[in-house]
């Protein structure tokens, strides 16, 4: 293979008028982790309340919450992705399509990549939810209601806390994931790091240090993420329950 | 006027039927026991009373106040219903503290110091005061269901409802239980209690119901319940159950 090897390409002025090739790599993990984690706060919200809502008595409310879900499972990320960008303003009334078309960038491809990514992480924070739910037992619900805690009451005290301790684990590789999605907005034009990466190549040809350097970029940021989500795991822990190994149980 | 009287009651899971035409009353101060075989209705028939599990026919008032009419707020009176588990249900996340003070701040509007101060005497009442910090999961199977009965009693209960409080435990913990539900029922305390201890009904019960198929078909005085029961599906499950 014919391939000359130029490490020092990253301390090199970039044609793009942003600094170093480095920087414009730090430019776009920047701008990958403003999509990424505004993404997973959204996603976590509004997945918690359609979980939530798929566990409700309420037929109709749960009916809606289950073809939320499978809506936003079932159809390709990059699908999605397409339909919020090049779709979505076009049936948007007063006016507001003509207003995201003219967004400047970043803003245009980053208010429907967060919008995409946001909805299709909710749909499967939701299923996790809701199997979190399903999965306590069904005293403990009865247990709330019974102490005289009205439904909200029991989900916000009683199983909602049980539920994020059980699927903490699970929710972790939920926002590695929306980290590693967050890539599928190069498609829409959104400079992020899986983009500029591929920009420097473009002008340099440095390709493998180019990606290089994006990959261990990527599995630094999960690495963080990873430890940052066990230390929270450890902080939640609950003794004799999720989390901690079972002590030896003290009779009196 | 009776603290918890059940007038007519049916209940269908689908298409079938687990409680028929069930009445019952229990007075203030009295002690009811319900037993049958497994499988009888019974642990359907005591969450009827605070409306854990809806009935489709007849009516239940809990001190005066119906259950079914849709004017009745639940909470509140379930609030006053204690109820007991036969799986202890306390809240695993939650110290055996908070556990006694949830209810009692959230739903009673007590304030935190005395939610803890009327939690921590009614833990010292079933003799667990020095676990107090702990959580439930460090506690054992006996522990915990006297730590769900103090959690109930928290709540100022005007009548008790136990399902099953002991069929969990190991055989060494049950008398632990019952020593408290035996103290309770000796204060007088309202109660109504699913269970298979024929020497805790023996000891404190004033009536005893037996069930069988969704049906009451035994609801006597202690005495003649245990002397001479008038049908004999009754007599064969006294008969199985008090040999050993």
């Amino acid at each position: 293979m014919n391939y000359n090897w130029h490490w020092l390409i990253f301390w090199e002025a970039s044609p793009d008028g942003q600094g170093t090739y480095l920087d414009t790599l730090l430019n776009g993990l920047q701008w990958t982790l403003v999509t990424a984690l505004s993404a997973a706060i959204a996603a976590f919200v509004l997945g918690s309340i359609i979980g939530v809502m798929r566990t409700l008595p309420s037929r109709t409310l749960s009916r809606i919450s289950m073809a939320y879900i499978e809506l936003f499972r079932n159809v390709p990320l990059l699908v999605q992705m397409f339909l919020w960008y090049f779709v979505l303003p076009e049936f948007l009334p007063w006016g507001l399509g003509e207003d995201m078309k003219r967004l400047l960038p970043p803003w245009g491809s980053l208010v429907p990549a967060v919008l995409c990514l946001s909805f299709f992480t909710s749909a499967r924070v939701a299923e996790q939810v809701r199997a979190g739910i399903d999965s306590l037992s069904k005293g403990q619900k009865l247990a709330g209601l019974a102490l005289g805690l009205n439904l909200r009451q029991t989900y916000q005290y009683v199983l909602l806390p049980l539920v994020y301790r059980i699927i903490l684990p699970t929710l972790t590789s939920e926002l590695m994931n929306v980290i590693k999605n967050s890539s599928v907005a190069l498609t829409i034009g959104l400079i992020e790091l899986t983009a500029a990466a591929h920009a420097m190549q473009e002008f340099s040809f440095q390709v493998f240090e180019a990606f290089t350097a994006a990959t261990l970029i990527y599995i630094i940021i999960n690495i963080v993420v990873v430890i940052v989500m066990r230390f929270l795991e450890k902080r939640v822990a609950v003794p004799g329950f999720i989390g901690t190994k079972r002590e030896a149980v003290i009779t009196s | 006027m009776a603290m918890i009287d059940i007038q007519h009651i049916s209940k269908w899971y689908g298409s079938f039927q687990a409680l028929r035409d069930c009445s019952t009353k229990v007075e203030k101060g009295e002690v009811l026991v319900i037993c049958g075989p497994s499988g009888c209705g019974k642990s359907t028939l005591i969450k009827t009373v605070n409306g854990l599990e809806p009935i489709q026919e007849g009516e239940i008032l809990v001190n005066g106040i119906s259950l079914t009419s849709p004017k009745t707020n639940l909470p509140q009176l379930r609030a006053h219903v204690g109820m007991v588990f036969q799986h202890f249900e306390l809240f695993p996340h939650l110290s055996v503290r908070e556990n006694l003070t949830l209810a009692q701040v959230k739903v009673l509007k007590r304030s935190k110091a005395e939610a803890g101060e009327k939690g921590l005497q009614y833990l010292e009442r079933v003799g667990l005061l020095e676990q107090k910090d702990k959580f439930p999961g460090q506690l054992s199977g006996g522990q915990q269901q006297r730590v769900a009965i103090a959690r109930a009693l928290s709540m100022d209960p005007i009548c008790m409802l136990f399902d099953e409080p002991t069929s969990a435990l190991d055989p060494e913990m049950i008398s632990e239980v019952l020593d408290v539900m035996v103290k309770l029922a000796q204060e007088g305390m309202t109660m109504m209690v699913v269970t298979h201890e024929m020497g805790f009904a023996r000891k404190v019960a004033h009536r005893v119901i037996f069930m069988d198929q969704g049906r009451i078909i035994e609801d006597l005085p202690k005495e003649d319940f245990f002397g001479k029961p008038h049908t004999e599906r009754a007599q064969q499950f006294l008969d199985k159950i008090l040999v050993h």
